[in-house]
């Protein structure tokens, strides 16, 4: 197969599994798990540190800067306000000006405030940042956010940490129709078949935490969505066949024995 | 400025002793300077500011850093 790299706000990746570092039961099992995943973007959560405890291993210690590109989020935020302060204090702690944008507008549902995500995509853009927000499965909504100039879109597919799987494929299809910047389905995801079917509809990546981390075996988790991922984006290179109503014979029928 | 004083550092009050200096404060609590930020009264104080930063009575300090997270 030809280079199917992954282009994101001027980067090249092989890989087009984004993983989160929430969740696990520590360090150690979060490295392993994102080695397996073959993940080269992961993303992390902005917070104060432990006065208390200083000195204490960071997460950084375990996750090096050097080799992963590392997606500050602003989870947590449901104001315009408080996610780009988020922002403004993730670049200065200098790992870059990629971020994740989430804007939350409902605790329970944690779905996002449409109309604060775009108005702090704007501002955040206009400071230079390379932003990929969280969203709604809202096509017009994922137009807006392309038009503000960010650099992807990042709709989800069932509620964060859910696990529903792909929910609304016809709603992903038509953002993926529309599309002028890279498509990463950000939550919802609970099992390989989840990330396959992501990719087979076209998704250009996907963004993974809880279904790996919160697995039985996280580690193995992790290999299962990286297959996934490769097998569903093969696949939707490949081109599926049609669904048909009725059967269509594979072998001969000529040549039968009488 | 130096001497003893209050600050509210991460929500909680912090005592200042001596050395009032932002880069004495990152260094006493044994932070890696490369991977934290810090906001004093909500403007960001860029790492190249922290050897001439001198934290004021009152200060409210924010230091952030990266920890797990989706």
């Amino acid at each position: 197969m030809k280079d199917d790299s992954f282009e994101l706000a001027g980067r090249r990746y092989k890989s087009r599994l984004i993983v989160g570092t929430g969740k696990y039961r520590d360090f150690a099992e979060t490295r392993a798990a994102i080695e397996e995943s073959g993940a080269e973007i992961v993303t992390v959560a902005v917070r104060r540190v432990n006065i208390t405890d200083p000195g204490k291993e960071n997460l950084l210690d375990y996750i090096d800067p050097k080799k992963y590109q590392i997606l500050p989020n602003t989870a947590g935020c449901y104001t315009v306000e408080d996610a780009v302060r988020t922002c403004r204090l993730a670049r200065e702690a200098g790992v870059g000006d990629l971020v994740k944008l989430e804007v939350i507008g409902d605790q329970q549902t944690l779905f996002p405030d449409v109309p604060a995500t775009l108005e702090a995509a704007r501002i955040l853009v206009k400071e230079g940042f390379k932003v990929l927000p969280y969203i709604t499965d809202d096509p017009v909504a994922c137009l807006r956010l392309a038009e503000i100039g960010c650099a992807a879109v990042m709709p989800l597919a069932a509620p964060i940490g859910s696990g529903m799987g792909i929910r609304n494929p016809f709603n992903l299809r038509i953002i993926l129709e529309q599309a002028k910047v890279p498509v990463i389905v950000d939550a919802g995801v609970g099992t390989a078949s989840d990330a396959a079917e992501a990719m087979e509809l076209g998704c250009d990546g996907l963004l993974i935490n809880s279904a790996i981390a919160s697995a039985r075996d996280p580690i193995a988790m992790a290999r299962a969505m990286r297959l996934a991922v490769e097998a569903g984006r093969t696949a939707y290179l490949a081109g599926r066949i049609e669904m048909k109503l009725y059967a269509t014979a594979s072998s001969p029928l000529s040549g039968l024995i009488r | 400025m130096s001497g003893d004083f209050q600050i509210t550092l991460n929500g909680e009050p912090y005592a200042v002793n001596g050395d009032a200096r932002l880069i004495t404060l990152i260094d006493s609590l044994k932070l890696k300077r490369g991977r934290v930020a810090v906001e004093i009264n909500r403007a960001i104080m860029s790492k190249a500011t922290w050897d001439r930063t001198t934290l004021a009575p009152g200060d409210i300090v924010e230091i952030v850093n990266f920890v797990g997270g989706g």
